[in-house]
């Protein structure tokens, strides 16, 4: 499962990860998908995001290095992708300014697939942002990272049971060295071109809070259409979010959804040159 | 379909559920997650986990952890005071060498003095003063800086100093967001984000300038190197330097508490929230990404941005020093009308005009204050090492120790750059705010410069 991958340098030209991974740093104006990168502070979701667009977005061992969302690009297989780097987040449910980034990028931004970045040396705390992440979007490829440290520390990982019992797949994977990137961007390119069918463990709740999003869920859609995520709306309804209120009451929906689909490649471009937040 | 309609269906639907509906989803999710997580993940011996539990124990420990904060902090400046005296000498010779062979080309050439002047003793001799007075500190405070950050050393500050924060009425990320300003004032005040209430936000904005930026670090250890360390030498001078630099270092954090704490009494009243901080593993320090992190993006940025304010600086000061006013010159005059308010501070005439010529970055204040002692008095030789700046500042210009630990105070407590100027109105969306983060530091920086020098005076120190 873990078979180990050098990232591409001018050393392994003939190795087959080179011809497949090519770094586009900002070069984004044309991207074929948007993949956003979310998961808890101090993950290493930017060390990943400068591995795959070559870039130097500041990555040091804090939570909270990203408190905004950066972007870059890679191609891999001959298909473009914009990578989004969202602010580290415990959950999507609070109402700090970086956790707003991020739900709004994953809730609105529709990206084609999610990558939640995990610690595998902390998987219980972080498989709650997953949870979270899966009652929004069911294009989900969790990456449990950090797994040289998972090893260390005496930890063994079963991330087919993780697989299995999420309903999404996960993949291990070490950022720094480069371990398991490549299976990554194959099981992310599978799950958004289908091959890889996805079927995210939700939480239920009782009948009678089912019934209730199932009321809900009809009415959001025809009041904003290509709504993508209706149910997660509806439960935050339910739940009394004043912000999701808000945005519902003022028609900040659709024009939420056209901002979060715009590139920011200006200040994108300005952090790589400054390589610093 | 009506956004009112959902909204009251909503509410009437809300009703209807059990009151407990939100916490049996949020715990289902938890015992979700544990149920999962308990699954997948085998642990067998726990050993590097406790080594780590046992170094988190000792580094924030109520007794030892502020100690040994103090004492890294003490030796990576002590490393840099120590390091940079070496190669600074060299560094300084040789820049001021090629522009004396420089200049000596273009007077061969029979170019205009004026030309010669104003590219040779203006512009050039303002990026000599730069290169030669920050880039030693740089060299070595940076790397060191970025193995403490590499390892994770700083959420551990944060652990530390986190019930200071709290018991001023700020929140306890402060301490974080603080930390960062020692990389970068602008970046800290970008960190704040992690600060969910708006009125704690804006305190961290308002006293992250407190604390000194990679910027203004040479300034500091170049100023207790040359004068707080003057009467010592060998290693007693770089302990005294670098221990000047540790207090200078607390001062700051004493008035971000202060501050805040005056701000939660005054305009910004409220009471503390609380939060959860995490301490992330130790890792080893990856060699090539902290050389890469400290002296690209940290050493060059800084130098870089420093060399585009100081050529300017330098050619305002060349022609300054150049137009006549009387039987003197224009900075000459300039610095003599500043002078009855500056030596109320503590400081002098030149050193405000410098403090002025050099507020797009305040970091070049020291260099742009040496160019107008030395361009004002038509000095040809620029002094090239610690002893030469020793003596040119106190026999050529009556310097004190009061001047050196005034400007020391005010270059620690004056107004943010323009960068983090303009970073604090991007975050605050608020000239109200962005003004008063202006008024607020330098109002202080000028009050506690003026009360030291008083007392001192006072006490017969001056």
């Amino acid at each position: 499962m873990s078979e180990k991958i050098q990232l591409p340098t001018e050393n392994c030209a003939t190795c087959p990860a080179y011809t497949q991974l090519e770094k586009m740093g900002i070069k984004i104006d044309n991207f074929d998908r948007v993949i956003a990168l979310a998961g808890n502070p101090n993950t290493g979701k930017s060390t990943l995001f400068n591995a795959l667009t070559g870039l130097k977005q500041h990555t040091g061992n804090w939570p909270g290095k990203t408190v905004t969302r950066a972007e870059g690009g890679y191609q891999f297989n001959g298909v473009r992708y914009k990578l989004v780097d969202l602010p580290g987040t415990y959950s999507l449910l609070s109402a700090s300014q970086d956790e707003e980034v991020a739900r709004d990028f994953i809730l609105f931004g529709q990206p084609d697939c999610t990558i939640v970045v995990t610690d595998a040396t902390a998987l219980e705390r972080n498989l709650n942002l997953v949870m979270q992440v899966l009652e929004i979007t069911d294009k989900v490829v969790v990456a449990v990272n950090l797994m040289d440290e998972a090893r260390r520390k005496g930890l063994e990982v079963d991330t087919r049971s993780l697989a299995r019992d999420l309903g999404v797949p996960a993949i291990p994977i070490t950022a720094r060295t480069g371990e398991g990137i490549s299976t990554l961007l194959q099981t992310v390119a599978g799950v958004i071109e289908g091959s890889i069918i996805t079927a995210p463990k939700r939480v239920q709740g009782t009948p009678e809070f089912q019934r209730a999003v199932n009321e809900l869920v009809p009415m959001l859609e025809a009041l904003v259409p290509g709504l993508p995520n209706a149910r997660w709306l509806a439960i935050r309804l339910l739940d009394g979010d004043a912000r999701v209120q808000k945005a519902l009451e003022n028609g900040e929906l659709p024009e939420l959804m056209a901002r979060q689909r715009r590139a920011e490649v200006s200040f994108s471009r300005k952090m790589a040159i400054e390589g610093r937040q | 379909m009506e956004a009112n309609e959902i909204l009251q269906k909503a509410a009437q639907l809300r009703s209807g559920l059990s009151t407990s509906f939100r916490d049996e989803i949020v715990k289902s999710l938890y015992t979700e997650a544990e149920t999962i997580a308990r699954r997948a993940v085998k642990s067998a011996a726990d050993r590097k986990y406790d080594f780590d539990q046992k170094i988190d124990r000792l580094v924030t420990s109520p007794v030892f952890g502020l100690p040994i904060m103090l004492a890294l902090l003490a030796v990576v400046i002590w490393l840099t005071v120590s390091g940079a005296n070496v190669v600074s000498d060299a560094i300084a010779s040789l820049l001021f060498w090629v522009g004396d062979q420089g200049r000596a080309l273009f007077h061969a050439l029979h170019i205009p003095w004026w030309i010669t002047g104003f590219l040779w003793d203006g512009v050039y001799r303002g990026l000599a003063w730069v290169v030669s007075v920050m880039l030693p500190p740089m060299m070595i405070f940076f790397p060191a800086f970025t193995i403490l950050e590499d390892l994770g050393y700083l959420p551990r500050v944060a652990f530390n100093l986190d019930w200071l924060y709290r018991k001023s009425g700020a929140h306890g990320k402060q301490a974080l967001t603080m930390a960062m300003g020692f990389g970068c004032n602008a970046a800290g005040v970008v960190s704040t984000r992690i600060i969910d209430s708006p009125r704690e936000r804006l305190i961290a904005i308002l006293t992250n300038n407190f604390v000194p930026c990679n910027g203004r670090f040479p300034t500091l250890i170049m100023l207790s190197t040359v004068f707080v360390a003057a009467g010592f030498s060998g290693f007693t001078a770089s302990v005294i330097a670098a221990a000047s630099v540790v207090v200078v270092v607390m001062i700051g954090i004493a008035f971000t508490l202060l501050m805040s704490w005056l701000l939660t009494k005054t305009m910004l009243k409220g009471e503390a929230s609380a939060f959860t901080l995490e301490l992330p593993p130790y890792r080893v320090p990856n060699v090539w990404r902290i050389l890469y992190t400290s002296l690209i993006d940290r050493t060059l940025f800084v130098l870089w941005r420093a060399m585009q304010t100081a050529a300017p600086a330098g050619a305002i000061i060349w022609i300054l020093a150049n137009v006549p006013v009387g039987n003197s010159n224009l900075a000459q005059s300039i610095a003599d009308w500043l002078n009855p308010f500056g030596l109320l501070l503590g400081l002098d005439g030149v050193i405000l005009l410098a403090y002025i010529i050099a507020i797009p970055a305040n970091e070049i204040v020291v260099p742009t204050m040496m160019m107008v002692y030395t361009g004002a008095s038509m000095m040809i030789e620029g002094p090239s090492g610690n002893q030469e700046i020793f003596n040119l500042l106190v026999h050529g210009h009556g310097w004190t120790m009061l001047t050196a630990i005034n400007l020391m105070l005010f270059a620690l407590l004056h107004n943010p750059c323009a960068t983090t100027i303009i970073t604090i109105y991007k975050e605050t969306k608020s000239y109200k705010w962005t003004i008063l983060s202006v008024v607020i530091t330098l109002g202080t920086a000028i009050l506690v410069t003026f009360l030291t020098a008083t007392v001192a005076r006072l006490l017969g120190w001056g």
